[in-house]
């Protein structure tokens, strides 16, 4: 016996939507199995900063007590939720990156013209991506404990609505910075300019009070970096505590982000009608 | 059924037929200060081969973008059976398959997998994606080749799925731009035949992007765009007639002013 369903405008019922962002979900997962080596590197990425940088600089930088911790931490324990932060920020970049291949190779293309609302398809896509993000992080999260990095067990589970929303943060900031990008070898700039000033530019290494005893101005650079926050929501959630300033600005600059990347794909407004189109 | 009821369903389904498969109302699209299109007017009747013959260059990607919203119409209008692109974006793109000049397959998963993708962005779920995707693999003689990855197949099998693809929602309007460019003479042949036989067979309306005037049989319709403007549209014996010519080869002469490619 077939469910009753409620039909929208375009003919479709929930199920359809939920299967449409299934798949969307699907592919991006496969898209991932299929290119092991962007999983390793996701991984190794992280893991060379905790086991060799953050090492060398445990004797040199010391981390006096500020929440959420309730005791001196070791600079490993400090620079974790950095890291995971990094992790997202790279996925975003990369799902990004993967939107401008897709608009190259001319998949992306499929996706656009399907029937589905594009602030669906997009949404979907930006969900998949982060998704594929949070696995990674967890991944991340089992080699550190073993190297010892130990947050509350319950930490685990609290971080998790914290990854999502970061992850969706860093996966729109990509979606709107591919939506500008003509083609693929540009993209090399971009990442230049926008990875690492976020990351450096932020709380993921240091705190921001030392950044401030060094120097005001990377300080206001870094208060102003939505990077900052995305860290630390990440650094309270995981030990199951909610910075509401970050919580504020994360949700603010995903809506941000992702109503530009919506506008900059619809076709009636965005920047992808107003450049040139190739072929006959 | 009584009489007034079967006449009623009989107009009705008249009505239907007479709707255009696609309709392009005065349409113009400018990239920045270089125009692309100007007033594009044309009509692609229900279960027939419509062939937009042009040039490179003549517009017709500039118009399957906007046929397919992947740019919106500011000036004209687009309809898919009676279905305005602009506003019922959802309903008109149901209805269309579409074929790309690119390729759009992704080359690492396999054709299975690149099928049900398709089928999902559609709404359809994976036990009818996966039956449909058999069946339209084994119209296009691939089945054998549903598990490997795309990137193995050759340029011809690979249009042939993707043609395979675009009829998975069970589109009644099929729109592919150049699909044989850089396919041999064999592949050209045997896509060519595989789509008339769907227009044939399945009465799925075809408009069938190209530059190559041997794709063009005498009883298709033709639309022959040129510099971003239709120079003539309508049954190919009109529009030889239409300009005195021998036939299509030289009435595209003598209208472009230029001659076309026979084959590649």
């Amino acid at each position: 016996m077939s469910v009753p369903q409620a039909i929208g405008r375009d003919g479709f019922g929930p199920l359809q939507y939920l299967i449409c962002l299934r798949g969307i979900a699907w592919r991006e997962a496969l898209r991932f199995v299929h290119q092991r080596e962007r999983f390793i590197s996701a991984l190794v990425r992280p893991l060379v900063w905790l086991f060799i940088f953050a090492a060398g600089f445990r004797q040199i930088l010391g981390v006096s007590i500020i929440p959420p911790y309730q005791t001196y931490v070791l600079y490993e324990v400090y620079v974790t939720p950095g890291l995971i932060a990094m992790i997202q920020l790279f996925n975003g970049m990369q799902s990004s990156l993967s939107m401008v291949y897709d608009r190259e190779m001319g998949n992306m293309r499929m996706l656009l013209v399907s029937p589905f609302p594009r602030w669906y398809l997009l949404t979907s896509k930006l969900l998949a991506s982060t998704v594929v993000s949070i696995l990674q992080v967890y991944a991340y999260l089992f080699i550190a404990w073993l190297w010892g990095i130990e947050p509350p067990l319950w930490g685990y589970v609290s971080v998790l609505p914290a990854l999502a929303l970061s992850g969706m943060m860093l996966g729109s900031l990509g979606m709107l910075l591919s939506s500008a990008i003509r083609q693929l070898e540009n993209f090399a700039g971009v990442m230049n300019f926008v990875i690492f000033p976020m990351f450096f530019a932020s709380s993921a290494l240091y705190p921001l009070w030392l950044v401030q005893q060094s120097s005001p101005v990377v300080y206001t650079i870094c208060w102003l970096n939505p990077f900052t926050y995305a860290v630390e929501l990440i650094r309270f959630a995981l030990y199951i505590e909610i910075d509401r300033l970050s919580l504020a600005v994360v949700v603010v600059m995903t809506t941000v982000f992702t109503t530009g990347a919506i506008i900059a794909y619809d076709p009636a407004r965005g920047l992808i009608a107003r450049r040139g189109g190739g072929g006959g | 059924m009584s009489a007034t009821a079967d006449l009623a369903q009989r107009s009705a389904l008249d009505a239907g037929l007479r709707i255009d498969a696609l309709a392009v109302h005065n349409v113009s699209h400018a990239y920045g200060p270089r125009q692309a299109l100007r007033d594009v007017s044309l009509r692609v009747p229900q279960s027939r081969f419509t062939a937009l013959l042009g040039l490179n260059g003549a517009g017709k990607t500039t118009l399957f973008s906007l046929i397919t919203r992947l740019y919106d119409t500011r000036h004209g209008s687009i309809e898919v059976l009676g279905h305005p692109v602009s506003r019922e974006p959802g309903q008109a793109l149901r209805l269309l398959g579409v074929v790309f000049q690119a390729r759009t397959l992704d080359l690492d998963i396999s054709v299975m997998e690149n099928l049900l993708y398709h089928a999902a962005l559609h709404g359809i779920g994976s036990r009818e994606a996966r039956q449909r995707a058999r069946a339209g693999l084994a119209e296009i003689e691939l089945l054998d080749r549903a598990r490997d990855a795309v990137r193995n197949l050759s340029g011809g099998q690979m249009r042939r799925v993707e043609i395979a693809r675009a009829l998975l929602h069970r589109p009644r309007v099929l729109v592919l731009d150049e699909p044989t460019v850089g396919l041999d003479v064999a592949s050209r042949s045997t896509i060519l035949r595989h789509v008339r036989w769907l227009v044939r067979e399945r009465g799925v309306a075809v408009l069938w992007a190209t530059h190559l005037l041997d794709e063009v049989a005498d009883e298709d319709a033709v639309v022959v765009l040129h510099r971003g403007q239709v120079l003539a549209a309508g049954d190919v014996s009109e529009v030889v007639a239409s300009v005195g010519a021998a036939d299509m080869r030289s009435a595209f002469i003598a209208l472009t002013g230029t001659a076309s490619e026979g084959s590649e």
